[in-house]
């Protein structure tokens, strides 16, 4: 266990998120963050948890590039994100970060295939190109007899895994999910949690934002936040992991 | 790098480059709200429609005329020429022509018809018992054989007069003339002067000599017999070669009458339908105004309707943005939305337009013109349109913060 000592400004090429001293400051003011180190090494699975209000959502915004640091440095997949044009920062989502959101956020009308493709729009790889990744990441998270349903012909669970699918299509470095299982039911969210799970296996970097204090203990690492602060940090020895805690 | 992950991290760690979208899939984004709204597109792109309409047909309509005009024109010749006398120096003088101006003016190079017609002093009436003053504006002329071919009239029914009737009581009613006079077939007999003439045939329409139109015409030679006519033309008639009209124009008056060409007024009967046609051509302005007010509401209705898709679309927004959408690359899929919409209401304007002209010529029996550079402006215009509409919408929904699209929901 390890409350992130700072990595310094040239991190380990296997280091996929390296965030120093991250503050992030509201209006208000609120202070949503406040000194934040976090370390995550590629082909590590950690869930993010916290009460209600933590940051949790706001630090994985900032992981994510959606947002940038009040202060504090922020490395993703080896570029320094402070650094980044509008441009870079979008062209590193493109092509390191997938996104999963608790409201799925899929483009109601469109089929399922067509939604995940929608993952590669900005890659800029063909069409055809696009819609061949598409079916095979819904055949990775199961989907292989769902390509050309509507978002309004699935379940919950099935929803959610297409946005999985659009996330993880990429190939991301990483993968982020803010409460993916917070729209399901408990069977549903446990076979989401699964699927991640698999994914982790096969190599995915994944960062999980839950609310659910068991779903977390069962990951391979946790981290805590309170008030915007790291409170802790623990790696669960006997999950399989390569990148452990530091 | 790290070859077992073979994901990402392989591609990894290089330059940051964003891809840009290919024409087709800027085209795919940006008709994606469209498509999923296709009652409001309707709507917002009406008034762009009905503004492209307004303006096209009233362009279209009014080259419909000019064209019909210019059409009859063609028809008519622009060669025709006419010399008649002009004001005397001397008030109440009556001017004539001289007697021998007809054939002189035969002789001019590249004439090619010549006619000739002159006022008589008698009145044309239904009957001897209609009063000698209710002449229905109805002047009675005598007229040379060739006249009707020089202003290339035709007969409407019966006959023109030849070297036979021409001799005797007879005379040919312009169409103007047999109306008022309540005429409607040849063989009908008219008091003319001091006897029975009869009528021998009814001009069609003559556009180009409307005087003839209101005329009884006798025969040359007949007139001088039976009303005491002394055989000085009034006017000369005279068609050449297209190539030789400014040329017969210098010489006409000189030669109708070399003794006082100043009193010899030449003019072109074609030149005023030239400028009837010229004015045809120029449109009304108030109503092209009225259209491009219509098309102006419609503009904005293109921007509240982006505005409110902006506003609709923000987790979409956020969506894109975390997908890797640039900034750029938002802005560019709401003006392709704004010009999509903006260019679907001035498609239909088009055809509209296009077809209330067709209506109108049809009815008219004109031939449909829709001016080009009619269709061309008003396209552009608005293109134009949909992007100054959808710039402002396009640049608000850049600059939202992608965690704030996705926050809520
Ligand atoms: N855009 C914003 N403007 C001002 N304050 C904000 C903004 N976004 C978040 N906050 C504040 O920052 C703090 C952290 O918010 P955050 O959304 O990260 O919490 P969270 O841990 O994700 O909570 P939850 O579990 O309820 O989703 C909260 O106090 C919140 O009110
Ligand atoms: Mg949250």
């Amino acid at each position: 266990m390890s409350t992130g000592t700072a990595v310094g400004p040239a991190p380990h090429p296997r280091t996929v998120v390296a965030l120093t001293g991250v503050t992030k400051e509201y209006p208000g003011p609120v202070a949503a963050l406040r000194g934040v180190d976090l370390t995550v090494e590629e082909g590590e699975l950690l869930g993010i948890v916290g009460p209600s209000g933590s940051g949790k959502s706001t630090l994985l915004h900032i992981i994510g590039t959606l947002d940038r640091p009040t202060a504090g440095s922020v490395h993703i997949a080896g570029h320094e994100v402070a650094a980044l044009s509008d441009r870079r920062l979008s062209a590193l989502r493109a092509q390191h970060v997938g996104f999963v959101f608790q409201a799925f956020h899929l483009v109601p009308g469109v089929s399922a295939r067509d939604n995940v493709a929608e993952g590669l729009l900005y890659s800029g790889l063909s069409r055809s190109v696009r819609r061949r990744r598409a079916a095979d990441a819904l055949a990775r998270v199961g989907l292989a007899d769902r390509l050309d349903h509507k978002p309004h012909q699935l379940s919950g669970g099935q929803k959610q895994r297409v946005a999985i699918a659009r996330a993880v299509v990429g190939e991301p470095a990483l993968l982020l999910a803010d409460e993916p299982t917070g729209a399901l039911d408990s069977a549903s969210g446990a076979a989401v949690m699964e699927l991640l799970r698999d994914l982790n296996r096969e190599g995915a970097t994944i960062a999980v934002i839950t609310h659910d204090t068991e779903i977390a203990a069962q990951l391979p690492r946790e981290v805590r936040i309170r008030d915007g602060q790291v409170v802790a940090d623990v790696t669960h020895g006997t999950a399989a992991t390569t990148g452990a805690a530091l | 790098m790290n070859g077992e992950r073979g994901r990402g991290g392989g591609r990894g760690r290089g330059k940051l480059k964003a891809a840009r979208l290919s024409p087709r899939d800027v085209a795919h984004v940006g008709s994606s709200g469209l498509r999923s709204r296709p009652m409001r597109v309707v709507l917002s792109a009406l008034g762009i429609a009905i503004g492209i309409a307004t303006m096209i047909s009233v362009v279209g309509i009014s080259a419909s005329s000019q064209a019909q005009l210019l059409r009859e024109l063609d028809k008519l010749g622009t060669n025709l020429l006419v010399a008649s006398p002009g004001e005397s120096m001397f008030a109440g003088e009556e001017v004539k022509l001289p007697e021998e101006s007809v054939g002189m003016v035969g002789r001019i190079k590249g004439v090619q018809d010549v006619g000739a017609t002159a006022d008589l002093n008698a009145t044309v009436r239904r009957t001897d018992k209609v009063d000698e003053d209710d002449t229905g504006g109805i002047a009675v002329k005598a007229t040379t054989a060739d006249l009707l071919r020089v202003l290339r009239g035709e007969v409407g029914s019966g006959s023109w007069l030849n070297a036979a009737t021409g001799r005797y009581p007879s005379v040919v009613l312009g169409h103007v003339a047999a109306e008022r006079l309540g005429i409607t077939e040849p063989g009908r007999q008219v008091w003319l002067g001091d006897r029975y003439f009869t009528v021998v045939g009814i001009l069609a329409p003559l556009p180009l000599a409307p005087e003839i139109e209101r005329s009884a015409l006798v025969g040359w030679e007949g007139a001088k017999r039976l009303l005491d006519f002394d055989g000085h033309p009034t006017s000369v008639y005279e068609r050449s070669a297209d190539a030789a009209v400014e040329d017969v124009r210098t010489v006409m008056a000189a030669t109708v009458d070399p003794q006082n060409p100043q009193n010899v007024k030449v003019t072109d009967p074609s030149s005023a339908l030239r400028a009837k046609a010229a004015t045809e051509g120029a449109f009304s302005s108030l109503l092209l105004g009225l259209g491009g007010i219509a098309l102006l509401v419609g503009g904005v209705g293109v921007a509240n309707t982006m505005i409110i898709s902006v506003l609709e679309r923000r987790y979409e927004i956020g969506l894109r943005r975390s997908l890797g959408a640039t900034r750029g690359q938002i802005r560019i899929q709401f003006v392709t939305e704004s010009l999509m919409l903006s260019g679907l209401g001035g498609l239909a304007g088009v055809a509209l337009g296009a077809a209330a002209t067709g209506v109108y010529a049809q009815s008219g029996g004109l031939p449909w013109v829709v001016p080009l550079w009619a269709v061309g402006g008003g396209f552009g215009a608005t293109l134009v349109i949909g992007t100054v509409a959808g710039l402002y919408p396009a640049v608000r929904a850049s600059r939202l913060s992608p965690t704030l699209a996705l926050h809520a929901a």
